[in-house]
């Protein structure tokens, strides 16, 4: 394992941003959020940040393809640039998980070449988490909070970043920096790893039951006869889709630019009305199926598609934005008690 | 206050007088409550929580609750009763269905202010006197409830109730020193150009998730202008800045005349853009433009943007008055 | 050819039918000259004219957006201008508010009879817009290029 003194942290982040684009999370005015990393600006510590990190590689909006018309001729114009090297320093956990959720969207056959781009040049640096919040429940999912994926894992302990190699592009980034990092062993980790541990047993989410929707379940939850009243207060309103570091759904449009067309795709939510609304009209007309969609899609048809994975990694940002309070912890405790 | 709200709400139920109850529910932690429609006392019994957190106006529920026809109760504090009588003025609510509880309340808290203050892991969270006593896995904190006072709550124009059958707790006073538009003037005073910076800062972190207007009590169109795609307005993205500042002035100037500012769009906001400060530049001007009116005082009156005066000053007033060029 | 680099800028003027678009007639009939940046849209009476029309103009590419009817109390339909002049006061004083230059918008009562203010009043505007430059703060950068 690898140290970099703490007062050496600047030196590390500027090491990096010398090669390559680094963003990592910042306190702003209105809570933490991922940013550009320059010269001054300070790594927040901070459990969170507002939007997840998937914003890096599937964006909430993005062009595909330009037409533009000349008299009577159409050009078409491939919009696609190859994505540039860059660097996501202090992803969470539970955030590190949604890349692999989304890769079993969108790097499976036919490839999203925008995100496979994006993936292909970007490396994860995550950070292991020390003080979790009444919110998270990533432990639910098998996500070790103290022990984070991604291409390089990091840890802050006693007065040192420590770090942690997973993969070759997390060994090359290493390599960069290597006359700032020194050797350490890793039991200053260890302790830290066990402190949170016996933290994460007293969050009241860490062991929420999942078995509920485990075997052969679609029908069952599918038809209970819970739906309605759990989704009667729902506003309809996409927050708890944008929050999510894995909520995959997009829609195309295109806008007519006077001359031309713009193709663009941009973040979908199956809280909306027009949700995969088509030539005959929408296929979920009240809010209880839409409502339905979001949780079964997160628990029971996703895993049926994927080995079992949950398509939920327990962030935690759907229980503290939702207007309502309304939540997958909510529909999980609820409907797990179907299956009893 | 809960108990006493929560036997009459069985009271009504059980003698029959209504068929349900528009209240709010439980949550998972201390500090979150849903909305809900209650029918059944023991529900009521075992879920029911009026407390300082439970901050959603539940008016519009009113909206899709009046469709099913039937008797119902509904607990409405002071401010919820404007949106209230806005919704009876436009005819979006059956008043003879509707059985109006006004509560006394005291002003919310924001439970983000309290994890603003680095509170994490909070397991329980309960209420002494002027304090709060935040209970978590890393130890308990106390702190003054003004200090974590939801910003709506601490400029409330009117702790008085415009309607109600019945009240538990008291009725009080509408203030209209509150100070609510000391922020709009703040603005106003600005230069052009520190206010678009201000704007743009706060619009471009939106990310069109139409919580604000969902929640909206002024919103009840059965079909808004941004769902219909005939319109040639997307309805869940902002491709450029134009399409964030577009939202945002249309929503706003849609409920212009009609916004009781209640503040429910700033409260859900889920990237905390002050979006009262749009109602609230409407309201001010309209206030000083064509006289003082509150959207909600009564359900008879024609809102400012309905009516005209011949004598009403020119648009021209905006390059002349106040604020810098 | 001669290239003119010269900033004109585009203006979008929504003249009432019964009123200012006879003005903008008139105006041509007494070869009063005002500049051809100045695009007109016809619309039924000045109340027509929704707040969303003045954002989608700018957002296709006016620099200025000008609002002409009938005097107040000369509307063909009684009352139609009134309303209008309220709704464009909140709309102005909005975009103000949101830091929008506020000579990019204006409202002007232009009659019939009324050829050479029409002229006037355009040529003011456009040379008030030409002064400001190119609108950037409204502008949607997707219909620019």
């Amino acid at each position: 394992m690898k140290k970099i003194a703490l007062s050496k942290l600047n030196d590390f982040f500027a090491a990096i941003a010398a090669e390559e684009k680094l963003y990592l999370p910042v306190d702003g005015e209105k809570g933490t959020d991922y940013k550009l990393w320059s010269e001054g600006v300070t790594y927040s510590r901070a459990l969170n940040t507002n939007r997840s990190a998937k914003d890096f590689f599937f964006p909430q909006t993005e062009n595909i393809v330009d037409f533009k018309r000349e008299g009577k001729t159409i050009e078409v114009i491939d919009t696609r640039t190859e994505a540039e090297d860059f660097v996501v320093f202090g992803v969470r956990a539970c955030d590190a998980r949604s890349f692999g959720i989304l890769d079993k969207v969108f790097l499976a056959d036919p490839v999203d070449s925008f995100y496979a781009s994006r993936r292909a040049h970007g490396t994860i640096v995550t950070m292991a988490c020390t003080r979790p919040a009444e919110t998270c429940f990533c432990g639910a999912f098998g996500i070790d909070m103290t022990a984070p994926e991604g291409d390089i894992s990091c840890w802050i302990a006693e007065d040192a970043l420590w770090l942690s190699a997973n993969t070759e592009k997390g060994e090359a980034l290493l390599n960069k920096v290597a006359s700032l990092t020194e050797e350490g062993d890793t039991a200053a980790v260890d302790a830290q790893k066990a402190a949170v541990k016996e933290i994460a047993k007293k969050l009241p989410l860490q062991n929420l039951p999942t078995d509920a929707f485990k075997g052969d379940v679609l029908l069952e939850k599918f038809n209970s006869a819970k739906w309605p009243e759990l989704s009667k207060a729902c506003l309809g309103c996409g927050t708890c889709t944008f929050v999510c570091p894995t909520c995959q759904c997009y829609d195309v449009f295109d806008f007519d630019t006077g001359h031309g067309v713009k193709r663009a795709r941009c973040w979908d939510s199956c809280m909306y009305s027009d949700f995969t609304k088509m030539a005959h009209g929408n296929s979920r007309n009240s809010q209880v199926e839409r409502f339905r969609q979001r949780f079964m899609h997160k628990l029971v048809y996703f895993p049926m598609n994927n080995g079992g994975e949950f398509g939920c990694v327990g962030c935690g940002r759907c229980l503290s934005k939702c207007p309502i309070n309304m939540n997958i912890v909510k529909v999980m405790k609820s409907l797990g008690g179907d299956a009893e | 206050m809960q108990e006493l709200m929560k036997n009459r709400a069985i009271e009504l139920l059980s003698a029959g007088e209504v068929d349900r109850v528009v209240g709010w529910k439980k949550g998972e932690f201390a500090y979150d409550c849903t909305p809900a429609i209650f029918t059944d006392a023991n529900d009521l019994r075992d879920n029911f929580v009026y407390d300082d957190f439970t901050a959603p106006n539940l008016s519009k529920y009113l909206v899709a609750e009046c469709k099913k026809g039937g008797k119902m109760a509904v607990f409405l504090k002071p401010c919820d009763t404007y949106s209230f009588n806005q919704l009876q003025k436009e005819h979006r609510i059956k008043r003879e269905l509707i059985h109006v509880i006004g509560i006394e309340c005291n002003g919310k808290a924001d439970v983000d202010k309290i994890k603003a203050r680095g509170v994490d892991g909070i397991t329980g969270i309960t209420s002494e006197g002027a304090n709060f006593v935040v209970e978590t896995i890393y130890g308990n904190e106390t702190m003054p409830k003004y200090e974590v006072m939801a910003e709506r709550c601490l400029t409330c124009k009117s702790k008085k109730h415009m309607v109600y059958d019945e009240l538990i707790g008291e009725t009080g006073d509408v203030n209209p020193d509150c100070g609510r538009f000391d922020m709009v003037a703040k603005l106003e005073a600005m230069t052009p150009d520190e206010r678009f910076a201000f704007w743009r800062g706060e619009l471009s972190r939106c990310i069109r998730c139409n919580a604000c207007r969902n929640v909206c009590p002024a919103c009840t169109c059965e079909q808004c202008v941004f769902d219909n795609p005939n319109s040639g307005i997307q309805q869940k993205v902002a491709v450029t800045s134009f399409e964030e500042n577009m939202f945002h002035i249309i929503r706003a100037y849609h409920v212009a005349g009609r916004c009781t500012d209640c503040g429910e769009c700033s409260r859900v906001c889920p990237q905390s853009i002050p979006l009262h400060l749009l109602n609230r530049k409407f309201i001010k001007d309209m206030n000083e433009l064509y006289g003082e009116y509150q959207a909600g005082e009564d359900t008879t009156s024609r809102a400012p943007l309905t009516n005209y005066n011949m004598d009403d000053c020119e648009p021209s007033i905006v390059h002349e008055r106040g604020g810098k060029a | 050819m001669q290239v003119n680099n010269e900033f004109r800028p585009t203006i979008v003027a929504f003249c009432c039918n019964w009123c200012s678009y006879a003005g903008a007639d008139l105006a041509g009939t007494n070869r009063a000259t005002y500049p051809a940046d100045v695009k007109i849209i016809r619309v039924p009476c000045s109340c027509r004219v929704n707040p969303m029309f003045i954002l989608r103009a700018f957002q296709r590419g006016a620099d200025g957006v000008i609002l002409c009817g009938c005097h107040p109390g000369d509307c063909h339909y009684t009352s139609g201008n009134y309303y209008a002049r309220r709704r464009m006061t909140m709309l102005f004083s909005m975009l103000d508010y949101l830091g929008i230059e506020r000579e990019r918008t204006r409202v002007e009562w232009v009659s019939a009879a009324e050829g050479a203010k029409f002229a006037a009043t355009m040529n003011e505007f456009v040379e008030t817009v030409t002064k400001l430059g190119e609108n950037k703060r409204l502008e949607d950068l997707r219909c620019k290029n």
